[in-house]
């Protein structure tokens, strides 16, 4: 194909990913170093009530022609991400009188970090082990059978994440039926959505049910590929089923246990949804939902943009790192040789 | 080729296995099954602790009425019609396309499609309801015939009534329709396009362009919104659900082009170059001769690309606001004012509805999604 024709077929494309993600992105960087506020005026106004009048100054927003608040944006320097990382606060913590990592873990960027990174960290392991176990069992189930287990074990994967994540609040939360159940075995009153390390727990347990399928159908395909005739020399030579899985069914999907992997880190260091499923803001909260929070409008209307920018560059920070292996991996399949 | 009996277990070892997909069966299954069943409950039945209570809804079936077990027959004599259906679509569809004439076979599936699902949800919410009734009038009074037509099962559908109706769900439903059709129709013509060059050139910025939307995909869906919440507000754009569609499309981009390029990866380089040795130019080789063997390929990204839209929260919730919500966004209203359980209840019913579609979408496309989800991974 002609690079002219190539470039017509791409510019399409190529455009709309320019305009809508690389400006967007450059837009935020820059309003990571600005402030916008509305210009706020203070207004004398006369207050009247049955015992007389009397002048009342009250701050309000200045407004223009078309009935709109004015804002101004000025430039602020690193002050948006002073007031995310709270250096003073960091040293405070960690000075003679301070409480430390309990102290640390108080201010909001650090508490949504330690659970990001734990989360991601903790689901990793979980979600392969899932997704192994999984594709193992139903490919030594009857062909017959697997149409339908397939089926099941898609849907949470498809399920909007905010729906299956309230399917599973609504099984704990008051005297859901699993919680009253718990009650019921271990005859103790429980409250699951008061305690934080129980709600941790189920967030993390929710992107497993998630996630789960996803790699077992990635290693359930690649299980599809692998060569009998090395299967079948190995049971004549006497292999154990441990040996032939660890010797030579595991060492061949392995590559998809790479990509999945990544995958996997790259989608968790996101979490977001669950979060807003389960309603857990009070107990935990994740990198993205702090740069959504900051992004809602609060209770006079206005959004930090500013402050929502900075706390999405240094989110950007860790998928930057996470992104690494996954551009080496491309990089050394993909490269015009 | 069945290689089974290299994977032949012992009794023991078969028994462990059916155990531990049975387990995960009831694990991926239950929150949902639990869902619909509250949602067709009295708030008294759906949030009682005892699981049989919730299951048979004694006081829904006091208060309201319920199914008997002729009512159950008769519903599952409809979905096997339904599922009988089904089975002979294509030759159903092949009738219809005849018997219309000059209008295109697929828009005759799609207005097929909606008959269906419209007298689908006739059939189970009013037909079934009316003969089961029916049933109940002849034989209520005959001793043991009696057992058989009177409700065992109490259920109401009174929470979809009030969500759909009262609450006018269904505002939302069209706010979905629009941004789900308007994501997947542009996102496929534009990555179609795309892909079909990455993988026919030998050009190295095709190898650039893919590295740059690997890039891409990564980055967090509020890095992007944060981008674009100030020039929305300034141009008029927040609220539009234009806007958001530009969103999501930008957002599923370099997803789209990587999976359409690795179908278009798997179609022989040797077909184009025959349509141009035959004449064609490049874009007649690719509409006339590869997009016809492309749709398979391009059916499984744009279920991909309809879930991303239709399972969207952050993007919805922040770019629009009140009746421009999607379905999505807008059940946290109801989980914010939830004050009476009826509230909740309705809430419940809300969510089922919005699960409901993927429901169906998983049975008719199983293999499709399966086929899309192992395409990058296992073929590289």
């Amino acid at each position: 194909m002609k690079t002219k024709t190539f470039l017509i077929f791409v510019l399409p494309s190529l455009f709309m990913m320019l305009i809508f993600i690389a400006v967007p992105l450059g837009m935020a960087v820059i309003q990571s170093f600005q402030n916008t506020q509305n210009v706020l005026i203070q207004k004398e106004q006369k207050k009247c009530d049955p015992f007389g009048c009397k002048k009342v100054i009250s701050t309000m927003p200045l407004l223009d022609e078309m009935g709109k608040p004015v804002s101004k944006t000025k430039w602020v320097g690193w002050e948006n991400y002073t007031a995310l990382l709270e250096p003073d606060r960091v040293s405070q913590a960690f000075s003679e009188a301070g409480g430390g990592f309990a102290e640390l873990l108080g201010i909001d960027f650090y508490k949504a970090f330690r659970f990001t990174i734990t989360f991601t960290l903790f689901t990793l392991p979980l979600v392969i082990m899932l997704g192994l176990i999984l594709a193992l069992a139903v490919n030594s189930i009857h062909r017959r059978y697997r149409g339908p287990i397939i089926f099941v074990t898609l849907l949470p994967f498809v399920i909007t994440p905010v729906i299956g994540a309230l399917s599973i609040k609504w099984l704990f939360i008051g005297d859901g039926i699993l919680t009253a159940t718990l009650e019921a075995m271990t005859n103790s009153d429980i409250a699951v959505f008061s305690n934080a390390w129980a709600v941790e727990a189920l967030v993390l347990f929710f992107r497993v049910w998630h996630t789960g399928p996803f790699v077992f159908v990635i290693l359930y395909a690649g299980l599809q590929t692998i060569n009998f005739d090395s299967l079948e020399a190995a049971i004549i030579d006497g292999a154990s089923r441990w040996e032939r899985l660890r010797y030579i069914i595991v060492p061949h999907i392995m590559p998809l246990i790479v990509f999945v992997s990544l995958i996997h880190l790259m989608d968790a260091y996101r979490v977001f949804d669950e979060i807003i499923g389960f309603g857990a803001e009070a107990h935990v909260t994740s990198l993205q939902w702090l740069t959504f929070d900051f992004l809602m409008p609060d209770d006079t209307g206005n959004r930090s943009i500013g402050r929502a920018s900075a706390s999405a560059m240094l989110t950007m920070v860790g998928i930057i790192i996470l992104l690494i292996p996954v551009l080496k991996r491309t990089w050394n399949e993909q490269r015009p040789r | 080729m069945d290689n089974n009996h290299l994977y032949k277990l012992s009794p023991p070892l078969k028994l462990l296995t059916w155990m531990v997909v049975i387990t995960w069966m009831v694990i991926a299954a239950f929150p949902l099954f639990w869902l619909v069943t509250m949602s067709f409950k009295l708030p008294l039945d759906a949030f009682d602790a005892n699981a049989l209570t919730v299951i048979f809804g004694p006081n829904t079936k006091n208060m309201i009425g319920g199914i008997s077990i002729v009512g159950v027959l008769v519903a599952l004599g409809f979905g096997y019609l339904f599922l009988k259906a089904h089975q002979r679509r294509e030759s159903i569809f092949d009738y219809f396309t005849a018997f219309f004439g000059s209008i295109p076979k697929f828009l005759v599936i799609i207005f097929l499609y909606i008959i269906v699902i419209v007298a689908a949800i006739i059939t189970f919410f009013m037909v079934v309801p009316m003969v089961s009734s029916l049933f109940n009038m002849i034989f209520g009074g005959i001793p043991l015939l009696s057992l058989l037509v009177e409700p065992f099962m109490g259920i109401t559908t009174q929470h979809y009534e009030a969500v759909w109706i009262e609450n006018e769900f269904y505002k939302q439903f069209i706010n979905t329709v629009v941004v789900t059709t308007g994501v997947v129709s542009i996102s496929l013509t534009v990555a179609t396009l795309a892909a079909y060059g990455i993988a026919r050139t030998r050009s190295n910025m095709a190898f650039w362009l893919l590295i740059m939307a690997l890039c891409f995909r990564a980055l967090p869906y509020s890095t992007l919104v944060t981008g674009y919440l100030a020039p929305f507000i300034e141009y008029g754009l927040y609220g539009k659900r234009f806007g958001v569609v530009i969103v999501l499309v930008a957002i599923n981009q370099p997803f789209t082009i990587w999976m359409l390029r690795s179908f278009f990866m798997n179609i022989p380089p040797e077909l184009d170059e025959a349509a141009l040795v035959d004449g064609c130019n490049r874009f007649q080789a690719f509409w006339k001769v590869i997009m016809p063997v492309m749709w398979p390929g391009v059916i499984t990204t744009g279920l991909f690309s309809f879930l991303l839209a239709y399972n969207d929260y952050m993007v919805a919730m922040l770019l629009l606001d009140g009746d421009a919500r999607t379905m999505v966004p807008a059940i946290t209203q109801y989980f914010n004012r939830e004050t009476t359980l009826t509230d909740q209840v309705e809430a419940i019913a809300a969510a089922a509805s919005i699960t409901a579609p993927i429901f169906v979408m998983v049975m008719f496309f199983q293999k499709q999604l399966v086929s899309g989800l192992t395409q990058g991974a296992v073929k590289g």
